[in-house]
């Protein structure tokens, strides 16, 4: 079974809070663990703050999110979260532990990091000036009954 | 989000709860490090114990709360953080940084 939800957001750091909320809501609907859910809420929320502080700046644009579930045995939650914004020059770069363009924004660099450890896949595609798109997935690992959606 | 503040002896302990991101993380910065320079503190407790959601916004502002501290000679203690919220912290490495005798259970 397939489910999938879109939301758009307008790029305020307010919107943070929802965003991962409403994932995590969605997700719920399978019979994922706390720490799994927690896993997912994080990594949403690590890619949602990248869209508004990075992807648009002092901008305001739209972050559009994105989430499918793939129920069943091999049950999969996948996010997509995308932005019209400046993109990233170098997304290997981007993606160093630690690596961050703002520094004295006292930002820790580690978002990137936290989504490659929290999901199972990470998928991140930008072009200079049309914006980022980040696609993640996470295994709900089957307990009793496997992940159908409940 | 919830910050409450009292200097106990020469230390400053922090009491944080609720959500912290991006949104909320400067306005917390601004509150600790306003009273770590009047109290002139020499160790820094932060107790994490109803911190119920904190994403990589939240370790920028610990690193940034270490570094301050370490900058000064004092010392900066985690405490009471819940499993979610230790997860985040061991793989960012920041346990290590401060060191596991300061990051009480």
């Amino acid at each position: 079974m397939r489910n999938y939800m879109k939301l758009e957001i307008p790029s305020k750091s307010v919107n943070e809070a929802f965003a991962r909320a409403a994932v995590g809501a969605f997700a719920a609907q399978t019979d994922l663990d706390i720490n799994e859910l927690a896993d997912i809420k994080t990594s949403v929320s690590e890619a949602v703050t990248n869209s508004i502080i990075h992807g648009y700046r002092d901008a305001e644009g739209v972050v559009y999110i994105e989430c499918e579930i793939k129920a069943g045995k091999n049950c999969v939650v996948s996010v997509t979260v995308r932005d019209e914004g400046t993109g990233i020059a170098n997304v290997e770069r981007a993606m160093e532990p630690l690596f961050t363009t703002a520094p004295d924004e006292e930002r820790s660099g580690m978002g990137f990091t936290v989504m490659q450890s929290f999901m199972d896949t990470l998928d991140v595609v930008s072009e200079k000036g049309k914006g980022t798109t980040v696609k993640m997935s996470k295994y709900i690992h089957s307990r009793e009954g496997g992940g159908e959606i409940i | 989000m919830k910050c409450e503040i009292e200097q106990i002896g020469g230390s400053l302990v922090v009491k944080l709860g609720g959500e912290i991101d991006q949104h909320c993380a400067e306005e917390i910065r601004g509150d600790i490090d306003r009273e770590l320079d009047i109290k002139k503190s020499s160790s820094l407790i932060i107790d994490l114990g109803d911190v119920e959601f904190m994403d990589s916004s939240g370790l920028g502002l610990i690193m940034g709360r270490y570094k301050k501290m370490a900058g000064r000679g004092g010392t900066i203690m985690l405490a009471r953080p819940k499993p979610n919220v230790d997860r985040l912290l061991e793989m960012s490495g920041i346990k290590k940084l401060i060191g596991r005798n300061k990051t009480k259970e």
